[in-house]
C-alpha cells in the first residue's frame, strides 16, 4: 500500500498525448526519466510474492513478430501479463503471412479486435509506421530492420543507471557492427538524450558515414574503449558476413582486432551486450561471465522497462480505470 | 517521331493573357489567335473570327511543356498506367509532348514492340508521345539492340533507363553506333557495385535511419565514365535525372571542354532533400535518391545557368499495393506529370529561388532540344503548343484528382500554387480545367 502511494505521488505527470513508441526520437528527456522511474517502481512491485498488477486489466496487447526473437517477445508478453492485459503473440511463421498476406492486411485484421497496443518486430525499416498509419492502436516498435529498437535502448539506460547511479556524463563505447545495428542507433540517441557520451568503435566499413552527426565519436582502434565507463558490445551478425560482402576480411580477423577480451577491458569497466552473443567472436566468454558483465541484468531490466512502456502508453489517453487507483485496489 | 490520336485542330482565341515565351523574348499582355491548330495572329483586340474565345485576363500563356522522361508502363503494367491515362495526366500537367522510357514488359528493344506502341499512341494518346528504345537487348547490358532498325521504326532516342550500361566497352560501342542512327543515348548513370541494396542517399540521414546507402559517388563515377567515353568518341549524350553535385561538376567540366552533353533533373530532386526520407513515406523513395541540401543547391545552380537544360518528371507510376508497404520493401519511383509545374512554382519560383522564365524554358524548349525536337514556340506560323497557367490559384494534391492510374505522389496532401487551366498540344485541345 505504502509502496503504491509513493509511486503515484513521485511519478511525474504523464504527457498529454503520446500514442506510439516507434523511435527514441519520439521521446524527450523527461519521457525517458519518467519511464525509467516507472520501471523502478515496477521492479519494487515485482519483489512481492504476487507479482501481477491489475493496472491494464481489460486492455489488449498484441505482439506481432516477423523475426525470430527470444528475449524481446517473451519479455513483452510477460510484461503485458504482469499488468493483467489480455495478450496474444503472433509469429510470422505459421500465420497468414506465410500465405502471402501483406503487412497492411495483417495489421487491419488484428485491428478488428481493437487492440490497445500492437508490439511489432519486422525485418523492414518503416513497418511500424505503416501499422501506425492503418490502425488505431498505439504502436511499440520491437525492432524494425536496422532502424530502431527503442525499448532495448531504454532497458540499457535503466541497466546503466542501476549499475553506475548516473547517466549524465557517462561514457559508453559501442563496439562492433554499428552499420547493421538498430540497437546501436537507438542507444546512441538515448544516450545523447540523457547527456551521456558515446564513442563508436569498429572496422571502417561497419561505422556508417554520417554517423558522427548523431553526436558520437567514431574510432577504428579498439584501444578507444579504454576510456569508457561501459563497453557495449554489439553482436557480429554472421549472416551479414557472407562471402563477397567484405566488410572485414574474415570473422577471425574481426575477433583478433575488435573482439572484447579480458586484456581489452580494465578492471571495473562494465560490459554490456544486447544478445544473443557469439562467444569467441565479438566477446570473449570470460568477459561475458565476469562480475563486471551486466548482460543478465539487461535481460531482467527488459521486463520492467517494457511494463513501464506499456503502462505509460496506456495511461496517458482516456483510461477507463485510473491506473494508480487500480493499483491501490489490489493493495 | 511523336504520335497522338487524331482530333480536330482547334480554332481558338486566347484573350488578354500575359504571353510569356522566354526563348523567343516575348512577355506582353495580348491575344493569341489559333486557326486550325496553327498560331495565326498575336496582338491586342484581335478579331475572334467566330472562334471559341478563352478569356485569360490575369493568366499566363506559355509554350506548353515537354516531358522527356515518362514511364507509361505499357506494355505490361497497364494496371499502373496506359498510354491513354499517362497522356491524359500529361495534358492536365500542361504538357504538349512526352517521351516514354523503354523499360516495359517486354522491353522496347525491337521494331515490333515499338510499332505496337506507335499504333497504340495513334489510337489513344491525348498528347503526342514519343518512345525511346533500349540500348541493349532486354536492357540486359550484354548485346546492342538493333538501333538502326529501331530508329527507322521511330525511336526518339535510346536508353536502358532504370539500369546502367555496366560495361564500358559496350557503352563505347553504343556511342559509336548511335551516331549512324542520328539519335541520342540517354543514360542512367549508376555504378551498381556501390549502390546495390541502397535505399537512400548515403549520409547522416541514412546513417541514423539505418538504411543501406546509395552514395553520390555511385552516380558521379558513372557520369564521369560516360562523359569520358563521349569525349573520346566525339558523340553527344543525354544524362538522365542527375542528383549529385559531383555529377553536375563533371557535366559542367565536360561541356566546357566541348562535349555535347545535355542533362535533366526532376522536380523532386529540385524540391526535396534526403531529410524528407525521415517520414519513411514510400512516396519519397526514388532512384536516384533524394540527396543532401548541397546537392539540391548544385542542381538548382546548374538549372539556372543552363548546364542542366531540362526538367524531367521521371513519372513512375506504381500500383497502390506496391507502395503500401514498409519503405524498405517499396519500389523506387514517384509520379509527377500532374504536379510538376505547381510543385516547382510553389517550391522554387514563389520563394525566389528560380525565375518563372527559366522554369518555363526548362520545362519546354530545354527538353525538346535535348532530343532534337522542335521546341514549342509562341510565334505566328508555329503549331499551337500552349499552356494557360493561373499563378494565383491554389489547390490541394489529392489522390482522387489524378488522371494517372497511380497516385504515388510525394505531394499528396500538400497545397500548391499555380494551376494549369488549358493545354493545347499540336493544335488540338488536350485539357481544359
Amino acid at each position: 500500500m505504502t509502496e503504491l502511494r509513493v509511486m503515484r505521488e513521485t511519478l511525474p505527470p504523464p504527457p498529454e498525448e503520446r500514442r506510439h513508441l516507434i523511435s527514441v526520437r519520439d521521446l524527450g528527456r523527461d519521457d525517458v526519466e519518467r519511464l525509467l522511474a516507472t520501471a523502478a517502481s515496477f521492479e519494487r512491485s515485482l519483489e512481492r510474492e504476487v507479482k501481477k498488477l491489475p493496472t491494464l486489466r481489460g486492455r489488449t496487447v498484441v505482439n506481432v513478430f516477423y523475426e525470430s526473437s527470444t528475449r524481446t517477445s517473451s519479455s513483452f508478453e510477460l510484461a503485458a501479463k504482469r499488468l493483467s492485459a489480455d495478450t496474444m503473440s503472433i509469429k510470422a511463421a505459421g500465420s497468414a503471412v506465410d500465405k502471402g498476406e501483406s503487412l497492411k492486411d495483417t495489421a487491419l485484421t488484428l485491428s478488428a479486435y481493437d487492440p490497445d497496443v500492437i508490439v511489432i518486430r519486422h525485418p523492414q525499416i518503416g513497418a511500424p509506421h505503416l501499422v501506425a498509419r492503418v490502425t488505431q492502436a498505439r504502436i511499440v516498435n520491437a525492432g524494425d530492420g536496422k532502424h530502431q529498437h527503442p525499448t532495448q535502448a531504454l532497458l540499457d539506460l535503466y541497466t546503466m543507471q542501476r549499475a553506475t547511479g548516473r547517466l549524465e556524463g557517462l561514457h559508453v563505447a559501442i563496439v562492433g557492427d554499428v552499420l547493421h545495428s538498430r540497437v546501436a542507433r537507438s542507444l546512441i540517441q538515448a544516450l545523447e538524450l540523457v547527456g551521456a557520451r558515446t564513442t563508436l568503435v569498429g572496422p571502417p566499413a561497419l561505422l556508417p558515414r554520417g554517423m558522427e552527426a548523431m553526436g558520437c565519436e567514431l574510432r577504428t582502434d579498439v584501444e578507444a574503449v579504454a576510456d569508457a565507463d561501459v563497453v557495449y558490445v554489439l553482436r557480429m551478425q554472421r549472416e551479414r558476413m557472407q562471402a563477397g560482402a567484405n566488410y572485414v576480411p574474415s570473422l577471425r580477423e574481426y575477433t583478433a582486432r575488435w573482439g572484447i577480451t579480458p586484456e581489452r577491458v580494465r578492471p571495473g569497466q562494465l560490459v554490456m551486450h544486447p544478445g544473443p552473443m557469439n562467444r569467441g567472436v565479438e566477446i570473449d566468454g570470460r568477459v561475458a561471465d565476469a562480475a563486471e558483465s551486466l548482460i543478465l541484468e539487461q535481460v531482467r531490466s527488459g521486463l520492467v522497462v517494457r511494463m513501464a512502456v506499456l503502462y505509460d502508453l496506456l495511461t496517458t489517453g482516456p483510461a477507463p480505470v485510473p491506473a494508480a487507483a487500480a493499483m491501490e485496489e489490489v493493495a | 517521331m511523336l504520335h497522338a490520336k487524331s482530333k480536330r485542330r482547334e480554332n481558338v482565341v486566347v484573350r488578354g493573357a500575359r504571353v510569356l515565351d522566354p526563348a523567343a523574348g516575348v512577355d506582353e499582355v495580348m491575344d493569341v489567335r489559333v486557326d486550325c491548330g496553327v498560331i495565326a495572329q498575336l496582338g491586342t483586340g484581335l478579331d475572334t473570327n467566330e472562334h471559341h474565345v478563352v478569356e485569360a485576363e490575369g493568366l499566363v500563356l506559355a509554350p506548353a511543356f515537354v516531358d522527356p522522361h515518362v514511364h507509361l508502363r505499357a506494355p505490361g503494367r497497364e494496371d499502373e498506367e496506359t498510354i491513354a491515362s499517362g497522356t491524359a495526366a500529361a495534358a492536365a500537367g500542361g504538357y504538349c509532348a512526352i517521351l516514354a522510357m523503354p523499360n516495359t514488359e517486354p522491353v522496347v528493344d525491337s521494331a515490333a514492340v515499338l510499332g505496337s506502341l506507335v499504333d497504340a499512341a495513334r489510337a489513344e494518346a491525348e498528347v503526342p508521345a514519343g518512345f525511346l528504345a533500349s540500348i541493349t537487348k532486354a536492357q540486359e547490358g550484354e548485346e546492342l539492340a538493333e538501333l538502326g532498325e529501331l530508329a527507322d521504326a521511330g525511336a526518339v532516342g535510346f536508353s536502358d533507363d532504370g539500369r546502367p550500361v555496366t560495361s564500358a566497352g559496350l557503352m563505347r560501342r553504343a556511342l559509336q553506333y548511335a551516331s549512324v542512327t542520328g539519335r541520342r543515348l540517354a543514360l542512367h548513370c549508376e555504378e551498381q557495385t556501390l549502390s546495390r541494396s541502397g535505399q537512400m542517399h548515403e549520409g547522416a540521414v541514412s546513417a541514423e535511419l539505418g538504411f543501406a546507402g546509395y552514395p553520390s559517388v555511385a552516380e558521379s563515377l558513372m557520369v564521369e565514365r560516360d562523359l569520358a567515353l563521349a569525349a573520346y568518341e566525339g558523340q553527344p549524350l543525354h544524362l538522365l535525372h542527375l542528383s549529385a553535385a559531383e555529377s553536375v561538376a563533371a557535366l559542367r567540366a565536360a561541356r566546357d571542354a566541348g562535349v555535347e552533353a545535355t542533362a535533366e533533373v526532376t522536380p523532386h530532386h529540385l524540391c526535396l532533400t534526403d531529410e524528407a526520407v525521415r517520414s519513411l513515406d514510400p512516396n519519397v523513395k526514388m532512384n536516384p535518391p533524394l540527396r543532401s541540401a548541397a546537392d539540391r543547391a548544385a542542381l538548382l545552380d546548374a538549372l539556372r545557368d543552363g548546364t542542366i537544360g531540362a526538367i524531367a518528371t521521371d513519372h513512375a507510376p506504381h500500383a497502390r499495393e506496391e507502395k503500401e508497404v514498409p519503405f524498405e520493401a517499396a519500389p523506387f519511383g514517384v509520379t509527377g506529370l500532374e504536379t510538376a509545374f505547381a510543385a516547382l512554382y510553389t517550391h522554387l519560383v514563389e520563394p525566389g529561388l528560380l525565375p518563372l522564365e527559366t522554369l518555363l524554358e526548362r520545362l519546354s524548349a530545354g527538353p525538346a532540344r535535348a532530343y532534337g525536337l522542335e521546341p514549342p514556340r509562341i510565334r505566328v506560323g508555329a503549331a499551337a503548343n500552349l499552356v494557360l497557367l493561373d499563378l494565383g490559384a491554389t489547390w490541394r494534391v489529392e489522390e482522387s484528382g489524378f488522371r494517372s492510374r497511380s497516385a504515388n505522389s510525394w505531394l499528396l496532401g500538400e497545397t500548391l500554387t499555380g494551376a494549369v487551366r488549358l493545354t493545347v498540344a499540336d493544335g488540338r485541345l488536350a485539357y481544359a480545367a
